[in-house]
């Protein structure tokens, strides 16, 4: 052993505690891409500034993400390009074999949705776009919302866009969409009364019992939060906060969920998408 | 995740006697035994990752026992110093005896 001494320094990201210890200062850099995760609020906003959930994390849990050999959720992104190149459904197709390199067909998409879709002639979220890509192209079987495919695909496709600035867009047809997930955002549901606005815009910094409260911005979806100890879809994270409040939530994909995602990507227009990101 | 993948990040080059830092990650889903199914009320079955060993030149550099309450998906990381060029040998070994291996090249100078 003397040529060699190993430290018994093993780091084992196996808690995370709550503890609110961010960095305020600390800016989001990975691989030497620098990303926004705070910019200042237009006119019209119900906040004075934008700020990623990132900004929210502690100190060892925002450091996952600048590495991406130590961020878990490229676990998941690596399992949605190997789904992208395989073959499926009757027409024994694979993505690529439509879209080709991924880099370039997908690169944008996750800042934009979600968007209209002309043929369907309603409101998109990555989700939908991709199975109505497997039953109408691939003639497949639609992946479960909450699927390990499904979350590895959307955390791939993702992946391609990410430090594009999200860019959705709330007008033409939209609009009622927008108006739907606006009303949704600011109405009181459950148990305990509460709108996600009393939470996300009047108390975001604050601590909600061990949780620290953020903006609840979505640029980063899906995520890996070390809490599931897995990868889950934005719906999933608006069931979750649903349940907190003892209300009924509506189920992933619903319609109300698509409003509210809409209308929570505006609210974050601006901020780097960060898919796939790590959360605790 | 279906797939249980191991990955490792070493530096390809280190100076002799300096720390190195080394970098390791399988993705596996750690389950603890505690948890029961939810539909049926049975308990699943535990399946965790037990023992991590990093070999280099075929003697010992670190090595582990892990335990239940780690996370899926079990990030390690540990430095090391190292006299001359080799291979590090990686092995995590699974509850069902499965054992996941990688090899990594390392050029001391």
């Amino acid at each position: 052993m003397n040529k060699m001494i190993a430290f018994g320094a093993a780091a084992v990201v196996a808690l995370a505690i709550g503890q609110a210890t961010a960095d305020e200062e600390a800016e989001l850099v990975i691989d030497g891409q620098a990303f926004v995760t705070k910019l200042d609020a237009p006119d019209d906003s119900p906040l004075p500034e934008i700020l990623s959930g990132w900004r929210f994390r502690n100190s060892e849990t925002q450091e996952l993400q600048t590495d991406d050999f130590e961020n878990p959720a490229m676990i998941f992104a690596e399992y949605g390009e190997e789904l992208w190149a395989t073959a499926e459904g009757e027409t024994g197709k694979s993505c690529a074999d439509c879209h080709g390199d991924a880099s370039e067909s997908m690169r944008g998409l996750r800042a934009s949705m979600p968007r209209w879709h002309e043929g369907k002639d309603t409101l998109f979220t990555l989700e939908d776009h991709i199975n109505w890509s497997r039953e109408e192209h691939q003639k497949a079987k639609p992946w479960k919302w909450e699927s390990q495919e499904m979350l590895a695909m959307t955390a791939y496709i993702g992946l391609q866009s990410r430090g594009m600035p999200v860019a959705v867009k709330t007008d033409g047809k939209a609009a009622p969409w927008f108006e739907k997930g606006k009303e949704l955002y600011y109405t009181r549901v459950g148990q305990l009364d509460m709108a996600c606005a009393h939470c996300h815009e009047n108390n975001y910094g604050n601590m909600i019992r061990a949780d620290h409260l953020s903006q609840g911005q979505i640029n980063g979806f899906p995520v890996y939060r070390l809490k599931w100890q897995g990868m889950g879809s934005l719906h999933r994270r608006f069931k979750g906060c649903m349940d907190n409040i003892r209300a009924t939530p509506y189920k992933r994909g619903s319609d109300e969920f698509t409003a509210l995602e809409l209308y929570l990507a505006s609210r974050g227009q601006g901020l780097s998408v960060e898919t796939p990101s790590l959360r605790n | 995740m279906a797939n249980i993948k191991p990955r490792v990040k070493v530096p390809g080059k280190a100076k002799a006697g300096e720390a190195v830092t080394i970098k390791t990650l399988i993705s596996h889903p750690m389950e603890s035994g505690q948890r029961k199914d939810r539909k049926t009320g049975e308990l699943i079955p535990r399946k965790i990752i037990n023992k991590f060993v990093a070999t280099y030149n075929g003697e010992t550099a670190f090595s582990m026992d892990l335990e239940p309450a780690i996370s899926a998906n079990p990030y390690i990381e540990f430095s090391v110093k190292l006299a001359e060029s080799g291979t590090m040998r990686f092995e995590w070994t699974d509850d069902d005896g499965s054992v996941y291996d990688i090899e990594k090249e390392i050029q001391v100078a």
